[in-house]
């Protein structure tokens, strides 16, 4: 199998011993872009050539990044970049590699977004439990900050910046950029409304924020060094550059892959030996979850669709922070939607009632099918309890709820129940899974039967 | 075709078919509620932040874009807005919702307090599914758990609306529970090892949109349905709070607070939510005594007035109506105390004080006047006042909130921090006695010029400290009102109807008969009969050694109590009086705002009003007041005083109430001056009220009888270490030939220099060394 080419953006050094050192990342390029930003581009000059790439944002919602940083209101000052770090998502694992192999990349990627949007304060926030990529970037960050790269007249100009590090303290809701602004204040981590609370307005401290994802800001030193227009020729014209996707699941080599955006296939990277080199023990694809687990899952039919964010959405689900996981035929599709419902049920704030009481609600009924206790009206009752949480259960997903972790939990249970209704009725007349799947629930039932 | 130019004042958009005009900015809920279209709701409240946490409130807009389902709660109205409170997505949602809610709740509604009176009931019924499909187990915890000594929590009820957490930090800005764990498991919660003691925790109870919070107080007392009630106006304090008064078989059983614009927004402070207890009280004086062989025995009211009676013949015709005084009429109805000043009017008797010696002169009501609604929208509150937290709580939160608001800076002056001083603008830190000179200074501040100068300037003043003649604090006021010319007062009396009081005539007739004089003249043996009307001179005035010795020597005591206090223990009669709730009469607050307390329960015995007394004691004289019901009574007053005309419509005293009306102002025109400074080795003495203490309202209410705490020395940790003393140890304070033992605080919101000590509190009484004729009460400390 064929797969379109690209360079190797933000995964260069993955493969250099001392690529996370100062010393590794100058020798192999690191900071030309930034000093080249700070001593002959203008900020707007900067903000232009990041429109110009129409990088879309790669923490999940795809919004281009150059058109949000523009929301930030005119001579408003003290104005914050948030860097997003906390990428908690079931099967979501790019950011930490981006973090831990390369932390001199996102650091200048910062302060050229910085210089951009004439911030002089930004706040990286980085997940509780990456200890290895926290390390790494203190590190980073000291070095950063005595070859000054960071901290006051930069690089000799009369820019200056600070980036201070902050890490979480172990919540999911907290990769909700209002959340993580809620938490960066000292307070619960709970998203805020929007309206009125649109970061780039009243964000942090109630001042204009930008919240970006690690890997959209790890990009920018290529646009700034390479030009926009170089990163937009990558790609597919909807869907520019070159981004990673996390492959994990039932597949021969599970990993990170940088590919080029909008033109590679779900079926290249779970088949073509580059990348997984085919589902595990010669196995089929059963389902796939393109977009991290809020995302509505694909099946068989949508594997020769590329990577494209509009043809994605198009299809009725999103490629949102880029985590793909793969069932196989062998897949316990009751257990897999039960799995993910309580990832969610557990990681509600418990702000609002539709996700505190709802997801918590669904994940019991799902597990009572599980545990053989299922009744014929369980299926319908999903779907109602769904109802209350994300009206009309259709993607992109309406909401009762303050954010989209609610409907989140809703998607898996739309995929798997409607497309293997018959999986969840043998299990509310049998109490176990139907024949050929594996299922640890259904084995430890059979030994009591 | 209008001006587009202009901006638009109104937005109008249709809500259920009806158009219904709203300002921008207004939420959609309340343009929803006022066009008659009810939203159910948990978590919103108008007097607190929009959280948009329970999300029962979603109604469908038609917008630009389509329908769409919103919270309207926290969702602005706009021009052309088409809502429905009622479609089909709309009901679908506040069903789910509802049934969301109800997934976890107990329905214990049988045995819950708010089973009756409870929003999730209502609304379930009005805007719920009808029945419930959730068959997996509810979340249980241990219940219910005291969070606080007034206060329980039951979890298993609570809906997490965030209502009680958002107005202990927004509004008492007592951050005292918050929610803990997350998700399904999320709860309301105290921080470990504190308790949620807040002065207004009884509000938490009452915003509860379900049984989770209730009070000690009411816990199980009485069934909704089984509640009679009826709207009033709470005396505790001087604030003059609108409250309803609910009773269940003829027994106070619930206070709650109700809403009014100017005045307290639907708060109450605990002393004033739980002190209903006390006029419950079995120790309420039930009949009228009699002394008979030294001690007081029941009698009949005819026997009691008729040996009153004589008693005020004899010393009337032997001494002349200057051997007899009156003290009180503030604990009264504005009716109470102005039969009363007719009934001393008819006698002759001028020697007559609402005040204890612990207020303001009375001079201080003809100063240019600000109403709280006023001093909370001024830019500029001068505080001159004792803590507003410990004595007015519910200023203490409008201010507060102006504060917050960042629409009013205070500027406080005060020998010590008080509950404001982490709002204000400047808090300035002052020895006693040192006010007026330290007002001056800050006068001429730059900053404070500045600050002067962008608007209306309210200066908030009272007894802020009863060690100190309330002469600096006066002065200091004049400073103020010379520098600027346009500055109003709002006086901050203490004691609930004073203001009151004082209008109706119960306010020395001629210098030298204040309280302080009256006693130092019975002490003199000049005056032989005193009658007390509702007040307890033994306990509440700050010189202890006049008053001690006044009673010592006073030939005659006759009390109207409704206890037998400190001093009714040496009357001679004592007439029994009907207590709040059990009479009917108007109250005046601080800012001269007159409204109606109204009677609810039969009166306790045989007690009768203040104003049937002295109309009885009058007729046992041989005098007609001409009152012989309430309504005349009313009438008679408000006719014949001026600043109660406003009064006379009986509806006008309902709900906000009104001002009464105001003469032409007094100036100050006394040149500043300040006390002498203390010497080096002493201290100079701040005593203040803190909300719990030995009032006999708090101390005959089990719930609050509790909370009051022993008196100590609190003292700034720079002296202590100075003097080598630590927290806890005994020291012996000495002034004026006498001495108290107390133990001592370390607490650095007093200023260095500076000891102050809580009033009428159990331990030592600190009032042994206050005088009421020396201007500042300078001690020494010693460790002993």
């Amino acid at each position: 199998m064929s797969v379109p080419s690209g360079p190797r953006i933000i995964t260069s050094r993955f493969d250099v011993a001392d690529g996370h050192t100062y010393a590794g990342y100058v020798r192999t390029g690191g900071y030309v872009s930034l000093r080249k930003a700070v001593s002959s581009m203008t900020p707007q000059q900067v903000h232009d050539e990041v429109k110009a790439a129409e990088i879309q944002g790669r923490g999940g919602a795809g919004f281009p990044a150059g058109t949000k940083w523009g929301f930030l209101p005119a001579g408003v000052h003290p104005r914050y970049l948030v860097i997003n770090g906390d990428e908690s998502e079931p099967g979501t694992y790019k950011d930490r590699l981006l973090m831990e192999r390369d932390p001199h990349q996102l650091i200048e990627g910062i302060v050229i977004a910085c210089y951009a949007l004439n911030a002089s304060q930004a706040f990286l926030y980085v997940r509780g439990e990456m200890a290895h990529a926290q390390e790494r970037l203190a590190q980073a960050l000291n070095e950063a900050y005595a070859s000054n790269m960071v901290g006051k007249n930069i690089c000799g100009s009369d820019f200056s910046v600070d980036i201070t590090l902050t890490w979480g303290a172990g919540a999911y809701i907290v990769g909700e950029e209002t959340a993580l602004i809620e938490s960066l204040e000292g307070e619960r981590g709970m998203p805020r409304l929007k309206p009125p609370f649109f970061p780039a307005v009243k964000g942090l401290y109630m001042q204009p924020t930008i919240v970006n994802n690690v890997e959209t800001l790890a990009n920018v030193p290529y646009i700034v060094g390479q030009g926009g227009g170089d990163f937009k020729s990558i790609g597919a014209p909807t869907s520019t550059g070159m981004r990673m996707f996390a492959v994990s699941g039932h597949v021969n080599k599970p990993g990170v892959f940088e590919v080029p955006n909008g033109v590679t296939t779900f079926r290249m990277l779970f088949e073509a030996p580059e990348y997984c080199g085919g589902i595990r023990n010669g196995g089929s694809i059963k389902a796939f979850i393109p977009g991290g687990a809020s995302a509505m899952w694909f099946f068989p039919e949508h594997l020769d669709m590329a990577l494209d964010k509009p043809t994605v959405d198009k299809a009725g689900s999103m490629l949102g922070s880029g985590a793909i996981v793969a069932m196989d035929q062998t897949t316990d599709m009751v257990a897999a939607c039960w799995r993910i419902v309580r990832f969610f049920a557990r990681e509600s704030c418990g702000k609002c009632t539709p996700c505190r009481e709802g997801t918590t609600w669904l994940e019991r009924v799902l597990k009572r099918m599980l545990d053989g206790h299922g009744r014929p009206e369980d299926i319908d009752l999903l779907f109602e309890v769904s109802e209350s949480i994300s009206p009309g259960i259709a993607w992109p997903p309406r909401q009762t709820t303050i954010c989209p972790l609610g409907p989140s939990a809703v998607s898996p249970i739309a995929s798997a129940v409607r497309r293997f209704r018959h999986e969840f009725e043998h299990y509310i007349e049998h109490g176990r899974p139907i024949d050929g799947v594996e299922s640890p629930f259904a084995t430890h039932l059979a030994s009591h039967a | 075709m209008t001006d587009t130019a202009a901006p638009k004042t109104t937005v109008s958009l249709t809500v259920d078919g009806r158009s219904v005009e709203a300002t921008p900015g207004d939420l959609l809920i309340t343009a929803c509620e006022r066009s008659g279209s009810f939203v159910p709701h948990f978590c919103y409240h108008p007097r607190m932040s929009p959280v948009g946490m329970c999300r029962q409130c979603i109604v469908e807009v038609e917008g630009p874009r389509g329908k769409s389902l919103v919270v309207s709660c926290m969702t602005p109205v706009a021009d052309g807005q088409v809502v429905s409170t009622t479609s089909e997505p709309a009901k679908r949602a506040q069903e789910g919702v509802l049934e969301l809610l109800l997934a976890n709740h107990p329905l214990d509604c049988p045995v819950c307090d708010k089973g009756g009176e409870c929003p999730l009931q209502d609304q379930a019924f009005s805007h719920g599914p009808g029945e419930s499909r959730y068959v997996e187990e509810k979340r249980h915890y241990e219940k219910p758990i005291p969070i606080s000594d007034l206060v329980f929590l039951d979890r298993e009820r609570c809906i997490l609306c965030d209502r009680c957490t958002r107005f202990a930090g927004e509004v008492a800005g007592d951050p005292l529970i918050s929610f803990t764990s997350r998700g399904n498991n999320t709860q309301v919660m105290t921080f470990p090892d504190e308790p949620f003691s807040s002065y207004f925790s009884g509000n938490t109870v009452q915003i509860c949109p379900v049984g989770a919070l209730t009070s000690s107080a009411y816990r199980f007392k009485a069934r909704p349905w089984d509640l009679e009630q009826v709207e009033s106006t709470c005396t505790t304090c001087s604030v003059g709070c609108r409250t309803v008064v609910q009773s269940s078989r003829d027994e106070l059983v619930r206070y709650q607070g109700v809403d009014v614009e100017s005045v307290n927004w639907g708060w109450l402070c605990d002393r004033g939510r739980f002190n209903f207890e006390s006029v419950n009280s079995r120790n309420r004086v039930h009949s009228p005594l009699m002394r008979k062989d030294g001690t007081l025995v029941e009698t009949t009211w005819s026997t009691a007035l008729d040996a009153a009676g004589r008693i005020l013949r004899t010393v009337l015709n032997d001494k002349g109506p200057d051997a007899v005084s009156i003290i009180g009429g503030a604990r009264g109805t504005n009716e109470d105390a102005f039969a009363w000043a007719q009934l001393a009017d008819s006698l002759g008797v001028t020697a007559r004080d609402a005040q204890l010696g612990d207020g303001l002169p009375a001079e201080v009501f003809a100063l240019p006047q600000a109403t709280i609604a006023e001093a909370c929208a001024s830019p500029t509150v001068i505080l001159l006042a004792p803590d507003l937290k410990e004595e007015l709580p519910v200023l203490y939160l409008r201010l507060r909130d102006a504060a917050e608001k960042r629409t009013t800076r205070i500027i406080e002056v005060s020998p010590r921090a008080t509950g404001l001083s982490r709002y204000a603008w400047k808090s300035v830190r002052h020895d006693p006695g040192d006010q007026p000179r330290v007002v001056s200074e800050l006068l001429s501040d730059r900053d404070v010029v500045d600050q002067l100068s962008r608007g209306n300037v309210t200066v908030v003043m009272g007894r802020g400290n009863l060690a100190e003649s309330p002469e600096f604090t006066l002065l200091a006021t004049g400073a103020v009102l010379a520098a600027v010319p346009t500055a109003r007062v709002l006086p901050v009396v203490r004691r609930g109807n004073v203001r009151g009081a004082v209008t109706a005539g119960m306010t020395p007739q001629r210098p030298d008969a204040d309280t302080n004089a009256i006693l130092s003249s019975i002490a003199a043996g000049k005056v032989e009969c005193l009658v007390l009307v509702g007040a307890d001179p033994l306990s509440d005035v700050p010189d202890a050694d006049l008053v001690r010795r006044a009673f010592a020597s006073v030939k005659h005591v006759i009390a109207v109590d409704t206890f037998v206090t400190e001093s009714v223990r040496h009357a001679e009669v004592v007439l029994p009086a009907s207590a709040y709730g059990e009479k009917v009469g108007t109250t005046t607050n601080c800012e001269g705002r007159v409204s109606d307390v109204a009677q609810k329960i039969t009166t306790a015995g045989t007690a009768r009003p203040d104003w049937m007394i002295a109309a009885e004691l009058a007729l046992e004289l041989g005098v007609d007041l001409g009152i012989s019901s309430y309504p005349e009574l009313r009438d008679t007053m408000t006719s014949s005083i001026a600043a109660f005309a406003p009064a006379a419509d009986a509806k006008a005293v309902r709900g906000e109430g009104v001002l009464m009306a105001q003469s032409a102002p007094i100036r100050i025109t006394a040149t500043p001056r300040s006390a002498a400074p203390r010497l080096t080795h002493q201290f100079r003495l701040h005593v203040s009220r803190v909300m719990y203490d030995r009032a006999v309202a708090t101390n005959e209410s089990p719930s609050l009888a509790p909370l009051a705490r022993e008196a100590a020395v609190h003292m700034n940790s720079g002296d202590a270490q100075r003097l080598g003393v630590r927290d806890g140890a005994s020291v012996r304070l000495s002034s004026n030939g006498s001495a108290v033992v107390l133990p001592l605080a370390i607490d650095d919101a007093v200023a260095r220099g500076v000891v102050s000590v809580p009033f009428n509190q159990h331990g030592s009484d600190i009032r042994q060394l206050i005088r009421h004729d020396v201007a500042v009460t300078d001690v020494v400390v010693e460790v002993i």
